[in-house]
């Protein structure tokens, strides 16, 4: 789950890291008081949404006066912002964040993730703050610096001192860096982070050490002991078929293509994915409906992709394990009695009980093609499409 | 032999009287798996499924002897659940629950390490299906019946695609000597490498089938693994070519983030540690003959 800027930087400023002053607004006017609130001659007007890169996507604004705040907050609200992170529809802008503008030295960049080979924390420190990390391992990986974290006994104070040492920081700022990037550790492990990126780092001409952008991913699974950051999710910055079907108890994601899916276990989602590729279509979404595929789920799995209006064909790949196909095709039959479906669709059963699923498909008065390896399916789905 | 589970290995099941842990107890009992009873906090000296239930994992250990358990406990409980275990000295766990928090498979893997090699539990999972030695015994959630007792290991993160692979292997008339799920999330008891190891170490399988997936380092470690030390022969299938980078699929660790985690990278990278690579998941059993074949196997 992510969240937004302003609302990482409100968790890190908890942990003791310090952040430029600021505010969140919803409206023009409220921008323009706010800026005086904040005071100062100079602001930054920025966009919340779900994605990096937002300033050259024109997300981010520098303004001279409250009028200009107001103008800028104007501009944005309401608007989709298209960065390279979000494709090509864009994400909503429904809040934005006022900020009064820092006069930088250095620009640093510091990012925490869990290091799957060695199971530790890991974090990652760089020089070239501004650029995404992916820019600065590919044209200055000499700057980067690597620091693997105990999670037994958490980050010791001469780890956050080499890091800030190897960023070149001043002797008497090393102090305050340090904290600083304690800080960060301590939000990542305390809070079931599994991202925090603060990206630019800023030494400010006024020598202290601010975290100007961050970034925050939290663990799903983790959100039962997390209530205060589950709160923080805003859907409207997530595909609203994703948000259906999570809310439902399926994974899915919306691809490009015109294939719909519905399949049980993510390996299978995968793997029937490539065999469409591989039979020169394209899926329009990943849909894991989990291993148990009950008729319930079948139906809302549907519903799902009815919704989506890419989708031409519809293929169905179930492999039932304990659950037999026969009951996998009763919730078929069910399903389809309650949802129309307009597009041709075709649908393979494999596992315990194929024969009894199959009959019963048969039996019943639905349309639809039948499919017997993994192959034929894709094979006959890509011909669907006409 | 198989690996980790044979015919006679003692089973308790953990979160034994809840829905779940019920279901798929009698299903494991009903293939011949030799439960022996299980745990569920107070519910000591009931009897469920004619199984003795106890209150704490070494309670059950000391009465039923049992060197292996199977956990069914909901996610905000199956960290301390597994560590409990590994405290009982239980040789081998298997956490089938799915959603356990990352933070916390770091904490159980930090907790395992404070026991001699020798005293320290295996963990596989979570979020598998488990484990399966066909005709002998059934540690997991997986149908029983498209196993055929035969020669070739597969150890696979997916359970449904470990299934698809099974099948067509059946189908082929090749069987297999012992199925391990390793499971879908980002960090996991057992490895690719831990598994595959057991495999090159044992008499009766013949050859590895490992189906892995895009996200992590594990497959590729794997893979260099097998270079170095490994004379069976290893075929492989990646599934999510057409994953998209950055978007998890499903599995939590489906992921990809860094070089070398993407299924054409991963291909390429198993390919140059000569694995075997079955170019698309159809044709895992068709591979798995051809290499058997090639190498005078069959």
């Amino acid at each position: 789950m992510d969240i937004h800027e302003y609302q990482a930087k409100k968790i890190l400023s908890d942990f003791g890291v310090k952040i430029p002053t600021g505010g969140i607004v919803y409206s023009p006017e409220n921008a323009e008081n706010k800026a005086r609130e904040i005071g100062g001659s100079k602001w930054v007007v920025k966009a919340q949404v779900h994605s990096g890169a937002r300033g050259k996507a024109g997300g981010i604004i520098i303004c001279n006066s409250p009028l200009e705040v107001a103008d800028a907050t104007d501009k944005l609200l309401g608007k989709k912002l298209i960065t390279n992170q979000t494709g090509p529809e864009g994400k909503i802008i429904n809040r934005i964040y006022i900020e009064e503008a820092t006069d930088i030295k250095h620009e640093l960049y510091l990012g925490l993730v869990f290091d799957r080979s060695s199971e530790s924390i890991m974090v990652v420190a760089s020089t070239e703050g501004g650029m995404s990390v992916e820019e600065i391992s590919k044209e200055k990986p000499e700057t980067i610096i690597r620091s693997k974290i105990e999670v037994a006994v958490g980050i010791q104070q001469f780890q956050a001192r080499e890091i800030a040492f190897g960023l070149g920081i001043e002797s008497k700022l090393i102090s305050r860096a340090a904290n600083t990037i304690i800080g960060c550790y301590k939000a990542f492990s305390e809070l079931d982070a599994t991202m925090v990126e603060v990206n630019p780092l800023v030494v400010s001409q006024q020598d202290e050490i601010l975290a100007l952008d961050c970034k925050m991913s939290f663990d799903n699974n983790a959100m039962f002991r997390r209530e205060e950051i589950a709160e923080l999710r805003d859907k409207t910055q997530e595909n609203s078929n994703e948000v259906y079907a999570s809310d439902r108890g399926m994974n899915y994601v919306s691809l490009d293509g015109n294939i719909g899916n519905i399949i049980n276990g993510a390996g299978l989602a995968m793997a029937s994915m490539d065999m469409i590729k591989l039979a020169g279509g394209e899926p329009a979404n990943f849909l894991d409906v989990g291993g148990g595929a009950t008729p319930e789920k079948i139906v809302k799995a549907f519903k799902l992709i009815s919704m989506d209006t890419k989708v031409k064909v519809i293929l169905v790949n179930i492999f039932a394990g304990i659950n037999r196909c026969d009951w996998v095709a009763e919730g078929i039959v069910q399903a389809l009695s309650k949802i129309e479906i307009k597009h041709p669709l075709v649908i393979r059963l494999a596992g315990t009980n194929v024969e009894k699923g199959n009959e019963i498909l048969k039996k019943s008065n639905i349309n639809y093609i039948e499919a017997s390896t993994l192959e034929d399916a894709a094979n006959k789905a890509v011909k669907a499409l006409g | 032999m198989s690996i980790i589970i044979h015919k006679n290995t003692k089973i308790l099941v953990q979160g034994f009287t809840g829905k779940i842990g019920s279901f798929h107890a009698e299903e494991m009992i009903k293939y011949g798996s030799n439960l022996v009873g299980g745990v569920t906090p107070g519910k000591g000296g009931m009897t469920h499924l004619n199984l003795p239930v106890f209150n704490t994992v070494k309670e059950a250990v000391d009465q039923t002897g049992a060197s292996t358990s199977i956990l069914f406990v909901p996610p905000a409980f199956a960290a301390d659940s597994a560590m409990e275990a590994a405290d009982a000295g239980i040789k081998t766990c298997v956490a089938i629950t799915d959603g356990i928090p990352s933070h916390d498979m770091v904490k159980i893997k930090r907790y395992m390490r404070r026991y001699p090699k020798d005293k320290k539990m295996g963990l596989v999972g979570p979020n598998c299906a488990g484990i399966i030695s066909p005709g002998k015994s059934m540690l997991g959630i997986m149908p029983g019946h498209i196993y055929k007792e035969g020669k070739i290991g597969i150890v696979s993160r997916s359970g449904t695609l470990g299934y698809e692979a099974a099948q067509q292997l059946k189908d082929l008339e090749i069987g297999v000597s012992t199925s391990v799920g390793i499971g879908g999330d980002p960090i996991n008891g057992s490895s690719f490498r831990d598994i595959i190891e057991k495999f090159e170490n044992d008499d009766e399988t013949i050859a590895v089938l490992m189906i892995g997936e895009i996200g992590g380092p594990q497959e590729v470690e794997a893979g260099q693994f097998a270079k170095e030390n490994m004379s069976k022969p290893v075929i492989a299938y990646i599934a999510g070519l057409t994953a998209p980078k950055g978007r998890v699929m499903g599995h939590a660790g489906a992921i990809v983030s860094a070089y070398g985690e993407s299924a054409i990278e991963k291909v390429e990278l198993l390919k140059e540690c000569g694995v075997t690579i079955s170019k698309n998941p159809s044709v895992m059993g068709e591979t798995v003959k051809k290499v058997l074949v090639e190498n005078n196997l069959n």
